[in-house]
């Protein structure tokens, strides 16, 4: 910010003290100096460390990322057994990683849009509540939330053994469920063969043709003034193909529901109490959060945008999605991103209720079993950026899009 | 119109009437159910829902609190006196309460000490955090750092003396060279005056160290509340100086201090607190010189004070970035140099800005030093997890005390957001 040079004694030619005296050259002696300082510390660092190495008889090398890793990871999401190599070790872990946190991001978005639209309701004693969930979610250690949910769920569900049918409470939801202190146990898909390819197709395109809709029909809107109605096709392209195509192929794709056999359920799929509970803790404590956002983004807005919007004659839903959110989204993206980012670091936690993610395989079993340390921390540091700068990057592209388009 | 006299009316009245109340459903507890909670059908849905829950967990939750436990000396005696009933077993906290608050291997009869410090933490944070008390007990503010470090770790009062007088002496050293030879050699003169007094100091603290001292407890014994609060406020504390620099440095022309600036930030936003305390825990002792041999604690406060120091600096960043640029051009204009400029004009109209965001900061990162129970320092989640869960006494009583935990977080955290919405609202200075 100093721009104190004086442009007449341009041609007074330089000398040596003119270093220290002359703004425009002193900033150029302050950032050498700054720059052999930090050369001087970082070798100086480096330095201890070869030290310290050499002196315990070790060195850094990655060779053990080629090894067998020798212990068991209870959630797979990719082909893995104990004779994998730790660097299988850590793509394990690292999926499992972005699948909580992938999880955790949209429960999260969903939590906090329905309480921060819920806290500005006239409706007082549930805009208190909301107050109330939000003040008492932001205000505890998340690690403590996740202690909790997942304490109180491996102590309040039923053993899988008790859906026996002895004990009452032990009964699986719609005969499809199953709420146990083990995770909880969901049906799957059973996909039977090319049909069931077909099938899933036809889903996909009326996904597709639900948004070509509603883009045809905004821009006849725009071009003729002619509105088409939107609700009832949406629904309908989305539901009738799909359903045409289950019938018409025969049933191509069926539910498999897991089953109690002797002390445990089998088939279906089978979400990890450490996974639920990570997962239902991180939800809610960002999604008080993002309430917050949420809700300064719609406050932000001026009333008088509602009111010009509703003088030229617009309902009431229609001033919220053309006027108030287009304005209060741009708002609301920025700390959204963050709370996005928050997510996937917080996901780290995971470490302390025993899910196997990255920081759980790479940063926990591989580091203690090879003692790798300053190797597996730098990999561990390095996975968390490429993810945080990925996400900032894909969300500043968001961003930009919706941002106010000045001249 | 001119026949319509009063006669010609059958009835003209000729006093006011008395004012009548309003309708029973435009007035007082009725009218504001009918507004704020049975305004329209929808809403008297959400309502009754919202009453069907609160009940519901009213229902629930009190009876568990209010027949709770307070005197038994495990679980096992606990439940025998419910009798399976829904009921709180609390006597953990009786039983264990001290542990949580202390750690595990704080001396019982020390107690006081923390606990002192912890009041007298009150009294030192009044004058900075309320203009209104006399200005006088800010001595005593800049007083406290060294009386709490030598309640808590006990020793020699001088150790902590003698660093008081190596700062004193560095700052009298600083402002005189600084008016005479300007900000930079100032420094350097502060610094160099307060590492030689500390120096010398050191000796004489050396020399006696049974003079007026407490029990000397190591740093591991640390633990519990108490392990949260210390890591909590030396933390905040020097992070914030440190973030100071660091948003200036961000904000600078110079290129390289700039770069430096920009990829620590980067780097230490962009990587998760843990993978920075397992830095702290394995790592950091190779980068020290061998021999050196800094305990947990300390190496904790570093790496936890670059981390919310990288934080602090994007929120002060953002308040620098919301001051006009005139300010900055007006402050040159005036033939102020680069210090005088930032110090007297810049800084404080940027802080107060920054003053909601750093708060943030900080509440974040208070909550943030539960995280050292997972690197096994027992802190106050540490302590519950390890110590108190694991023994055979008491394991399963985690409601009880995660929720004291979590009403002692809160307690502080909402304090503090309150202290600092109440702030903002007295620093504005625009007419509202």
């Amino acid at each position: 910010m100093s721009t104190l040079s004086d442009p007449g004694t341009g041609n007074e030619g330089f000398h040596i003290g003119k270093l220290l005296s002359d703004t425009r050259y002193r900033s150029y002696t302050l950032q050498f100096i700054t720059l052999l300082a930090l050369i001087f510390g970082l070798s100086y660092l480096v330095n201890n460390l070869l030290t310290n190495l050499s002196e315990a008889g070790l060195n850094i090398s990655w060779d053990f990322l080629g090894e067998p890793a020798g212990y068991d990871i209870n959630q797979r999401p990719i082909e893995y057994d104990s004779q994998s190599t730790h660097a299988r070790a850590s793509i394990v872990g690292a999926i499992n990683t972005l699948i909580v946190a992938f999880l955790a991001c949209i429960s999260a978005t969903l939590i906090g849009v329905v309480a921060g639209v819920l806290r500005l309701s006239n409706n007082w004693l549930v805009s208190k509540m909301m107050a109330f969930y939000v003040e008492a979610f932001r205000n505890v250690p998340v690690l403590i939330w996740i202690l909790i949910i997942f304490l109180a769920m491996s102590g309040a569900l039923p053993q899988p053994r008790d859906f026996r049918g002895e004990v009452p409470e032990a009964t699986m939801l719609f005969d499809m469920i199953a709420f146990t202190n083990r995770g909880v146990y969901i049906p799957s898909f059973v996909n039977d063969g090319a049909a069931a390819v077909v099938f899933w197709g036809v889903l996909v395109a009326s996904l597709v043709g639900v948004f070509a809709y509603r883009r045809y029909a905004t821009k006849l809107l725009f071009d003729t003034g002619r509105l088409l109605p939107m609700g009832w096709p949406s629904v309908a392209i989305l539901i009738v193909p799909g359903l045409l195509a289950f019938f018409i192929l025969g049933r191509p794709v069926g539910l498999e529901s897991p089953e109690l056999k002797g002390f445990n359920f089998t088939g279906g799929i089978h979400l990890r109490l450490s996974l639920i509970a990570l997962w239902f803790a991180l939800a809610i404590y960002t999604g008080a959060f993002i309430a917050e956002n949420v809700r300064a983004g719609i406050q932000a807005i001026s009333k008088g945008q509602t009111e010009a919007a509703a003088s030229l004659g617009l309902r009431p839903g229609r001033i919220m999605n053309l006027v108030v959110l287009p304005q209060a989204l741009r708002v609301i993206i920025p700390p959204l991103i963050s709370q996005y980012l928050n997510i996937t670091k917080n996901s780290s936690l995971a470490i302390a209720v025993g899910y196997m993610d990255i920081t759980g395989t790479l940063g926990g079993i591989t580091l203690n079993q090879t003692g790798r340390a300053i190797e597996c921390i730098l990999l561990l540091m390095l996975f968390y950026l490429i993810v945080s700068l990925t996400i900032s990057s894909v969300m500043n592209v968001y961003n930009n899009s919706v941002k106010l388009k000045e001249r | 119109m001119s026949d319509k006299n009063s006669q010609s009316v059958s009835y003209v009245r000729e006093t006011f009437l008395e004012q009548s109340p309003p309708p029973l459903k435009e007035a007082g507890v009725v009218k504001w159910m009918r507004e704020n909670l049975f305004s329209g059908w929808a809403n008297s849905l959400l309502t009754i829902v919202a009453i069907y829950f609160v009940v519901n967990i009213i229902i629930d939750v009190w009876p568990w609190f209010a027949n709770g436990v307070w005197n038994t000396k495990s679980l096992a005696e606990c439940r025998e006196i419910l009798q399976g009933a829904n009921a709180a077993c609390f006597s953990v906290l009786q039983e264990r309460g001290n542990q949580m608050l202390f750690g595990i291997a704080y001396p019982a009869d020390q107690y006081w000490r923390p606990t002192l410090g912890f009041v007298l933490l009150f009294i030192a944070a009044g004058p900075v955090l309320f203009n209104k008390l006399p200005k006088q007990m800010l001595y005593f503010s800049a007083a406290y750092p060294f009386l709490a470090f030598w309640l808590i770790w006990g020793g020699t009062i001088l150790t902590p003396i003698m660093i008081a007088l190596g700062l004193i002496a560095g700052y009298y050293a600083f402002t005189n060279v600084e008016r005479l030879k300007g900000f930079a050699l100032g420094v350097v003169a502060g610094v160099a005056a307060a590492t030689v007094c500390v120096w010398l100091g050191g000796f004489i603290s050396g020399a006696l160290p049974g003079l007026i001292a407490l029990e000397v407890i190591p740093s591991r014994d640390m633990g519990g509340f108490m392990l949260n609060m210390i890591l909590g406020t030396i933390c905040v504390s020097l992070s914030l100086p440190l973030g100071i620099l660091l948003a200036l440095g961000r904000q600078s022309d110079l290129p390289i201090i700039k770069g430096i600036c920009v990829v620590f930030i980067e780097f230490i936003r962009g990587v998760p607190l843990i993978t920075l305390l397992f830095v702290a825990s394995v790592v950091l002792a190779y980068f020290f010189p061998p021999g050196t041999n800094l305990d947990l604690i300390l190496r904790v406060i570093i790496m936890i004070t670059m981390f919310s120091a990288a934080y602090i600096a994007e929120v002060i960043r953002g308040g620098l970035a919301a001051l006009p640029r005139g300010q900055y051009e007006a402050g040159d204009s005036l033939g102020l140099d680069y210090a005088q400029n930032m110090r007297l004009i810049i800084l404080p109209q940027a802080l107060k800005i920054s003053i909601p965001g750093i708060v943030n900061v900080a509440v974040g990162l208070f909550k943030d030093t539960t995280l050292v129970s997972v690197i096994s320092m027992f802190d106050l989640v540490g302590a519950i997890r390890g110590p108190i869960l694991g023994s055979t006494d008491w394991t399963g009583v985690y409601w009880e005390a995660f929720g004291f935990a979590a009403l002692l977080f809160f307690v502080i955290c909402y304090g503090i957001s309150q202290y600092s919405q109440w702030l903002e609202r007295q620093l504005r200075t625009d007419h509202r």
